[in-house]
Formats: structure tokens, sequence, C-alpha cells
């Protein structure tokens, strides 16, 4: 589990008798093969300019046709967010910028191909969904001079390999209570989108940019505060501190007697603070109307259901499954981490195997996350076979721990690894029969010791551990030497 | 019925004009507000005529669900496509400093 | 000599398409001076591609249905490595790197690209009048205007200087300046003919069609370039009806409408209006059942047309930011930049039309203005489609008038909008329409009758069309000879 993820405690923040209000819109790049438009490739970290065409340079002429895998891919998050898909038509959004060819924005507006539903978070709680809409994305510019600032810049570079890379823009009903909830919301919604297959749920690439709507109001009030959109958050790290600050910026701005203005504020990172993106320029007229160069698009029921029929089970059903399966709260972070990693599986394919599956959560939880990408060397059978070497008692847990370790590191099976580290299996009565023979060699000890000198356990320990060569579980040798004494 | 807007004012056409990213000069302003005023005043017996009921027709066909498979297709000659640019740095369009963030 | 001739004899072997070619350029080369109806002739490549064709038929192959016949193309569509401008600064010098899907369809049928004709900056305007590189002029009487916008392509064909052109019409820029040219022009029902490759005015209107000295050249060229294009999702589906499938068959039995509100309507000048209604007896005597009709909402046309199309121009028009082609005038930010490209780029009326369209779009206005006039458009359908329930085609004016003099209009926007009062409504419905020449004015210049159909109606179009022009009056020859117009280069009117 990485730092980055909401299980970790939320930062505190005293907001006191105010209460936050977070809307959130999500921009997910869509996992296509070509963009959104043309056919150009849909890829990150290409050579700039490589991946362009009349079409997606906006130039004279040219002209959008639509991809029917992005279509699909926005049904499929529409469909794993409980939305409608609906009868859509695209629109542009007219303003002039420079990572945008057309200096018009193809987008959905008043007629999104997917509305209405919501997303559970792990806790439970519903958050709405207002609305899932398709567009294009714009072209990557990057500031020449002035440390890179946008403002400080000597000049600007534009690379329009990712212009017209297909986008879904999930818009979230002001439902979100606090920064924490707000990390909830997206880690789960990350979980969902890489679900369907529709994302790679990259944020460090882009493939995932969430811009923040926060409002404070004072605790109780049934009436929506100003708010303010926050935008450049690259981490859900940046996402929980950008809403925290500007919670507490809110805050101190309405109890000092002054007003929230309605605007977009920039985050940034490395001062951590937002900052108001106002220019001289007036107020944005985007001036949408419908998009002339293309037709309505309304999915054929067929379609729709044959998409929702595909859907693949979603983290909420998978946490279930795994919660059911171990008897760990459904909630709890161990279960979540193993979906989040995938490794659900193992759990199901252990309790069916009659191994202990809330083992199996903890140990995919601890040491299986903790090994990284080294995941995929383990088996769900081999993990499986360990999980029943440790409790039958063949492997004390030490040893399977250290099993665990080698598998992953380098794969191969558990009996395989555990003999090549000399942990030969001792079953109990092997041990048993070890405890027999120091006990008959030691005539005078056991008695002292049966007749109540308890500190002679350690003595016969000691004894049976040399005679193992140091494999036995002590804690089963203390145990038997115990039901020695009772019975003698 | 859709109320008729007020006659385009110097002001309103200065409005447009920055949205439009025209720099124009006062005697521009000047004959646009006049002009665009006759035609907009042309075209009010448009704005008054009484549509309640009738559809917008964004698109004289019938058409919908337009759809191509998702194939890459070869992109552009980066060299032919940046030969045609004002200006260009590293591979990539040169532009002058950006003051604001995108919307 | 007609394209149809051209072609059956370089299919046949018996002219060479060099030959042919040649003739034009010659053509090209005595007037050019004085009528300026192309940006840029491209006479190599046109022998190249001639030469071409000419090898194809010495090697047993079919060149194609336009084998070696010379065709101008509105500078406007896209070709590949050759410049094109929209007649404006602001793309001067740009090169496309693609053809238009119409360009591509013209080389696979044999046809021999001649050069890039003149046009009113993006195709806004009716007299071509609006062309950063100077207007160009009606061959018939050089003080007068072509019509436009695609002023020179109607020129071109008017002169002689190719049997075919490709023209652009999104209010009434083919038929406008055919009838004021005195040759045949077209706009496909929308959809028809892909606009994959034409530099966008306003989209939803936009259609590229033919112009030709006869009917069945016309039909001809619009047989070849119809069709469906996967690279515009507005391209019809289906099979496209053929334009010269029923020509020459007659009109009998067939009912012809004549649009009351344009024909008899106020501003329609009275030889129009005269030559309309002899079409309309000639029909009639040829068999058809010809009454008036009212089509009511297309008075609306006009309004509902200078808000819908600046609209989408502002939009389409917003790319050409000097960033990524075409002219940059530099600027200390990139708002500056922006503004000064723009004001140095762009004409007087592109300035004009992106001002309306962004006003008309803008915060508070929509709902008066652009989606005011979008529903206009379907009372217009309405109306034709009610009219079409008992007509075959419909028949109207043109023009309001027979060409105007250059510079007449150039200061009042409005009047100059009004020429296109008969065209328009066809864009907003989407349907098709030819205007025919039939006989002259009052003043000797060209006069054209308009043929109206419903939506994929060519073939009717067509047919009724042919019917027309075989009756029309001897119409005026064009006096741009190559002798004359040399003579006329000097001055205005000859
Ligand atoms: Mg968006
Ligand atoms: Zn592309």
């Amino acid at each position: 589990m990485t730092t980055d993820a909401p299980h970790a405690p939320a930062p505190f923040s005293p907001t006191g008798e105010w209460e936050t209000v977070i809307g959130l819109e999500v921009h997910c790049e869509l996992r296509t093969a070509t963009k959104l438009f043309c056919g150009c490739r849909n890829a990150f970290g290409d050579e700039p300019n490589t991946n362009v065409c009349p079409v997606c340079l906006g130039l004279p002429g040219s002209l959008p046709v639509l991809n029917r895998m992005a279509v699909e891919y926005a049904m499929r998050i529409g469909l794993a967010l409980h939305c409608r898909v609906e009868p859509s038509i695209f629109h542009r959004k007219n303003y002039f910028y420079p990572d945008m060819p057309k200096d018009y924005q193809v987008s959905q507006y008043d007629r999104p191909i997917n509305v209405d539903g919501w997303l559970a978070l792990p806790t439970g709680r519903r958050i709405g969904i207002e609305r899932a809409h398709m567009e294009e994305d714009t072209g990557k510019t990057t500031h020449v001079g002035g440390g890179g600032r946008i403002h400080d810049a000597g000049y600007s570079l534009v690379d329009y390999n990712r212009a017209g890379v297909p986008l879904v823009e999930i818009v979230s009903r002001p439902d979100l209570r606090s920064a924490a909830e707000a990390r909830y919301y997206v880690d789960e919604l990350r979980g969902i989108l890489v679900a369907t297959g529709a994302s790679d749920g990259k944020m460090e690439e882009g493939s995932l940019r969430v811009d923040a709507n926060v409002s404070v109001r004072p605790m109780g009030s049934t009436e929506f505060g100003t708010r303010t959109e926050i935008k450049n958050m690259n981490s859900m790290r940046s996402l929980g501190r950008a809403i925290d600050y500007e919670v507490t910026r809110q805050i101190s701005v309405l109890t000092s007697g002054g007003r929230v203005v309605q605007e977009t504020r920039h985050w940034n990172e490395a001062d951590g603070s937002t900052r108001s993106m106002r220019s001289k320029e007036e107020a944005f007229d985007y001036r949408y109307f419908p998009e002339p160069d293309l037709v309505p698009l309304a999915p054929p029921p067929e379609w729709v259901s044959a998409v929702a029929a595909a859907l693949p089970a979603l983290p909420a059903d998978r946490r279930a499954r795994v919660a059911a399966a171990s008897g760990l709260p459904v909630d709890s972070d161990a279960v979540a981490t193993v979906v989040h990693l995938d490794l659900d599986g193992f759990v199901t394919a252990a309790a069916a195997a009659g191994a202990d599956a809330a083992l199996a959560v903890r140990r995919l939880a601890n040491e299986v996350a903790a090994s990284g990408d080294s995941a995929h060397r383990l088996s769900a059978d081999g993990f499986t076979q360990l999980l029943l070497m440790e409790s039958q008692g063949s492997l004390t847990t030490a040893q399977a721990r250290e099993v665990l370790r080698h598998l992953l590191a380098t794969g191969g099976s558990p009996s395989a690894v555990a003999a090549s580290l000399g942990f030969e299996a001792l079953a109990a009565d092997a041990l048993g029969s070890a405890v027999d023979e120091v006990i008959a060699a030691h005539p005078d000890e056991w008695g002292r010791f049966v007749a109540g000198e308890d500190k002679l356990q350690g003595f016969f320990i000691g004894q049976v551990k040399a005679a193992t060569g140091g494999k036995a579980d002590l804690k089963v040798v203390s145990s038997l030497l115990r039901a020695r004494r009772s019975g003698a | 019925m859709i109320a008729m807007p007020a006659r385009i004012s110097r002001a309103d056409v200065a409005h447009v004009a920055r949205l439009a990213r025209l720099e124009l000069t006062d005697d521009e302003l000047e004959r646009f507000t006049e002009q665009l005023g006759a035609v907009l005043e042309h075209a009010g017996d448009v704005a008054a005529l009484d549509t309640a009921g009738v559809a917008p027709t964004a698109h004289p066909l019938p058409l919908g669900n337009v759809l191509r498979e998702d194939n890459v297709v070869a992109s552009l000659d980066r060299d032919e496509v940046l030969a045609q640019a004002p200006a260009v740095e590293a591979h990539r369009f040169k532009v002058p400093p950006i003051l604001g963030e995108a919307p | 000599m007609t394209a149809l001739t051209v072609a059956a004899d370089v299919r046949a072997g018996r002219r060479k398409a060099a030959e042919a070619v040649e003739s034009h350029l010659a053509v090209i080369g005595a007037l050019e001076p004085a009528i300026h109806a192309f940006n840029q002739v491209m006479a190599d490549s046109a022998r190249a591609d001639a030469a071409a064709v000419d090898a194809a038929v010495a090697a047993g192959q079919d060149p194609g249905p336009l084998a070696g016949v010379a065709v101008a193309l509105k500078d406007n569509l896209c070709t590949r490595g050759v410049a094109t401008t929209c007649s404006s600064r602001i793309l001067d010098s740009w090169r496309p790197p693609y053809d238009a899907t119409v360009v591509t369809r013209l080389r696979q049928a044999g046809a021999v690209i001649v050069g890039k004709t003149n046009l009113d900056e993006f195709a806004m305007g009716s007299s071509t009048e609006n062309s950063a590189f100077g207007p160009t002029r009606n061959p018939h009487r050089l003080d007068r205007v072509p019509g436009g916008s695609s002023g020179g392509s109607a020129a071109a064909v008017a002169a002689g200087m190719a049997p075919l052109a490709l023209g652009s019409d999104t209010g009434g820029s083919i038929r406008q300046p055919a009838a004021l040219c005195g040759v045949v022009g077209m706009k496909p029902t929308y959809g028809m003919v892909s606009r994959y490759g034409l530099v966008a005015f306003a989209s939803s209107l936009d259609q590229i069609g033919p112009f030709a000295a006869t009917v069945a050249d016309a039909a001809l060229l619009f047989d070849v370039i119809a069709g469906h294009d996967p690279m515009d999702s507005t391209s019809l589906p289906d099979t496209a009806p053929s334009a010269s499938a029923r020509l020459g068959e007659g009109v009998e039995g067939l009912r012809v409408g004549v649009i009351t509100e344009l024909t008899h309507a106020e501003g329609i000048a009275a030889d129009v209006v005269a030559r309309v209604g002899e079409a309309a007896d000639a029909l009639a005597a040829a068999g058809a059942k010809v009454e008036e009709v009212s089509v009511p909402a297309a008075v609306y046309g006009l309004s509902a047309y200078y808000l819908i199309a600046p609209a989408e121009a502002s939009s389409n028009l917003a790319r050409y930011d000097g960033v990524r082609y075409g002219l940059r005038v530099p600027g200390a930010d990139i708002t500056e930049m922006y503004n000064r490209t723009r004001a140095a780029g762009f004409g007087a009326e592109v300035k004009r039309r992106i001002m309306l369209g962004t006003y008309a779009l803008s915060a508070g206005y929509y709902d008066a203005y652009y989606g005011q006039a979008q529903r206009v458009r379907t009372l217009i359908i309405r109306d034709f489609d009610a009219a079409y329930s008992s007509f075959d085609v419909l028949l109207s004016a043109t023009t309001p008038t027979t060409a105007f003099e250059i510079g007449a209009k150039t200061s009042d926007p409005l009047a100059m909008y009004l020429s296109d009062l008969c065209t328009i409504p066809s864009n907003l419905a989407g349907h098709p329409a030819i205007t025919v020449p039939f006989g002259a004015g009052a003043d000797g210049m060209p006069i054209g009758v308009q043929v109206l159909a419903p939506a994929l109606g060519e073939t009717v179009m067509f047919q009724v069309a042919a019917a027309v022009e075989a009756a029309a009056p001897p119409g005026p020859i064009a006096s741009a000879t190559p002798d004359r117009g040399r003579a006329g280069a000097g001055g205005a009117g000859i």
C-alpha cells in the first residue's frame, strides 16, 4: 500500500463549527488505441508532435469521426457508476488557448451520455454522480524560462500528441464532506475505472486529473456557501492538502468578515497554497453550441445492455466477497488493500481449499503488499499450500513468512522452498517422539518437573531443540511437555 | 416568444471583439457597431417569431451514431507539420508567454 | 467543347488529354489578367497530370469518366502540397498536408486540376470582392461582379478557362455566381458530397458542388464527387442518386411549383421574374403541371441564415490564431499575438461575420438569435415538406438581379446579403438546388432560373433542369473572349 492511499489516517483538519462541502470533477483518459475523433495513436510519452494528423491538429478542412471504443468505455464507466446511458450530443466549448488546436473543445454539454448515478464509498455512504460525459483532451504546454512557471515564462512550447485523446469527465454531486472523504472517493473511483478497463488510473501520468469544488457553510446550514474550484492537484496527497488549505482559507475569510469569491484557484504544490487564477481577462463566455460536424449519439439499448452484462466485478463487490470469505470487516484496510492490489482471487482460492482466509488476507495485506510488484511470482495454489502448511504446524509462523519471502523473490513451490531452507516438515508425532526420548534420557529432572519445578521447562525445551537441530516449533514443544506432565 | 435584445452597443462590440480575439481600431468599432446593428435589426423578424413548441434544427440530416473503429491510422510526418508553423523549438510549436491558466 | 465530349474522346484515344488541357491553359493565359479567376494556375502539374492520363490510355487503361477534363477548384478545397488560401492573408502560403476527398475523387476519375480559383475570403460574400488578392471580374462585363463567393470558379467556366469547376455553397455561393455568370451551378443535398478537406465556413450549411456550361456536364461532375465518405460524419450513408440517369427524359407529368416568396417578392427585378415565368411556361408546354406554391417561412431564411452561418463561422475560424500554420503577427503575450494576427489576417467582411456570430452565441443572446434561427430552420423545412407533398420540384429565381457593378454594395453589407435571398432556403433545409442559365436581363447580363428538389431529389432535379436548359433562349455570350479580354484588361467594361 502506497503512502498515497487514502486508508492512512486523514490529516486532522479543525473545521470547528464549519461544514466542508466538496464536489469533484475527475477527468479520466480512456485507454483506447486511437484518439477520440481520429486514428492517431493515443499514447503517453511519445516524441512530441508525432501522433498528429489534420483532424487532431485542427487543420482547415478536417472533420471529426467518433471512436466507437471511446463510446463503449464511456458507457462502461457510466454503468459502473450506476448512471443512466442517454442519447447525447456533442457541443463546442469556445475559448482561445494554445493547447487547443481548434480553439474550441468538443465536449458534451446539456445532453451528456451518462447521467444521475452514484458511487459507494468503502464506508457504504453513497456519493451522487451528476454526470459522466465525453470530451477531447488538450495538448501539452511546456513553459520555458522563469523556472517553468506559467506566469514567469519567456515563452511556451506546445505538443499536440495529447490533443484529441478521449476523456470522460465524471462530475460528482457536492456530497463529500472532508478532504479525507474526497480521497476515499477518488481512490474508489480509480479502482472502478481500472476495473472497467476504461482507464489505467495513473494520476502521475495525468490519466486521472482531479479538480475540486470546495465551499464551507455553518454546521447545520442547508444552503451552500460560495464555492471555489481548485485545479492542478497531481496526486492524492496534493488533493488532500489543497482541500484542507482551501477550507482553512475560506473559514478564515468568513470568520474575519470577508466573502468568498467564486473563482478558480490554482494549487501550488511547492508552497502548499492555492492562488487565484483570475487574470485581467473578462470572465469566460464559452458560447456553447451543438457541434455541427458530428451527429447525435444514441447507443441502441442492445449495445447498452451488452456493455452492462460484460462489466467485470467492481471493487465494492470484490471487497464484500473477501469480507465474507474471511470474516473481516468489509471496510477494513486489509480487505481494501487485497482488492486494491488485485489479490482477492488468492483469498477466495484459499477459502475454497479450506485454508484460513483471514490469515490469507493478513499475509496478502502485509507481506505480499509490501513486496511491491513481486506478487506476480506467487500462484494462488502455492499461496494456499503455504497457508495450509502453516496452520497444520508443519511450518512455524516464522518459517512460513520466510518461505513467503522467498516465493515472492524467486517463485517456486512452498514445499520445495521450505525444503531448500531446511525447514523439513517436523510432524507433530515426530516432535512427540523427540520429546519422549529427552524425557527418557533425563528421568531425575523429569521427576522434579512433574513434582512442580516449573523452571525445568526451559531445560527440556533446550534439550528438544538440540535434539531436533533447532527445527522444532517451541510453542508446540512446550504444549507437548505440559501434556506429558499432566498425564504423568 | 423570446424578448428582442436591445440594439447592440459600442461596448457590446468591444466585448465581442475581445471574445473573438480581434484587435479593432476605433474606426472599425464605430463601423461594426453600426453595421451589426443593422443586420441584427433585420434579423429581428426571426427573433420576434412565435416558435413555441418548435424544435430547433441543428442539422438538416436525420443521421445518428456515426462511429469509426478504434484502428490506428498513420499520423502526419512531423517535419511536414512543423514546416507550416510560424515558430518551432524542440519539435514543438513555440508561442509567446501565456498569461493565464487554461480555464 | 463539353466535358462529356472531351472525356469520351480522351477515353477513346481520339484526343490527347495534353491537347485539351493545353487549350484551356491558353485561354487562361489570355483572359486571366483581365478576369482574375485564379489565385493559382497549376500549369506544370496540370501538364504532368494530362500526360499521365494519356499514358494510361496508351497503356490500355481507362482513366475514368473525367479523363483529361480540366477542372478548376475553389481555393477553399485542400490540395496536398499546393497553397490553399481561402483568399485570406491569414492562410497565405499554407500548404495542406492532405487532399480533400473531392480532390481525390477527381484524380481517380482522370480529371486534370488546372488551378485554384478566387473567392470571397473564407467564402463569405456574394461578389468575390472580399478577396485578399483582389476581385474577380464577370467575363460578360468586366465592370460587373461575377457573384460569389465562388466567383472565380463561375468566371473560369463562363470564360472557357475550364469546362468544369468546383465551388462551395453555404447560402448560394455556387448558384448565385453561376446565375450571374451565365453557367450551370448546383448545390447537392446536405451530406451528399463529402466536406472533408473543404475549409469550413458554416458546417451545417456548406456543400461542395459543380459548375459547368451545361446541365449534362454538371451531372457528370456531380456523379463523380457524390457518395459516402467515412471521413465526414455528416456524409449520407446511402448510394448517391444519379444526376445523369433521367437527363433528356422530359418533364411530361411532373408537378412543378413556382415559389411565390422567392419569385414574386419585393426586391426581385422584373426581368428576373419574367425569365422565371417563361421557364415555367416552357415546362408547362413540355407537359409538366405547373402551379404557384407558397413556402411562407422562406421569407425568414435570410435572417436565420445571417445568425446561423456567422455563429458557426465564428467558431470555425477561431483556429486561425498564428500558432500552428499561416500568418502570425508577433505580440508580447499570446493574447496580443492572437489579437494582432487575426486583425491583420482577416478582411472586413470576415471580421464582421465573426463578430456577428460571436455575439449571436454569447451568453444572454443564444436563445433570441442562434436558438431562434434553428427553430426557424425547422419551420422552413416543414413548409418545404408541405410543398413537396404536392410537387416533384420547385422553381424560383436564383438571384434578385443580374450582376451588379463592382463596388456597388461593398459599403452596405445588408444590401449585399440580400442577393442570397432566393438561394439560402435550400441551404437551411439541406435540400438540393440548381441554377440554369435562362436568357438575359434588360442589361444584357445573364439570368438564372433555380430548380429546387427535396432531399435526395437530385435525379428529378437534373431531369427538370435539362428541360429548362433545352427551353432557354440563347444566352449572352461571354464577351471576354481571348481577344476582347485583352482589350478590356485596361479598363472596366467592354
Ligand atoms: Mg471538461
Ligand atoms: Zn489525429
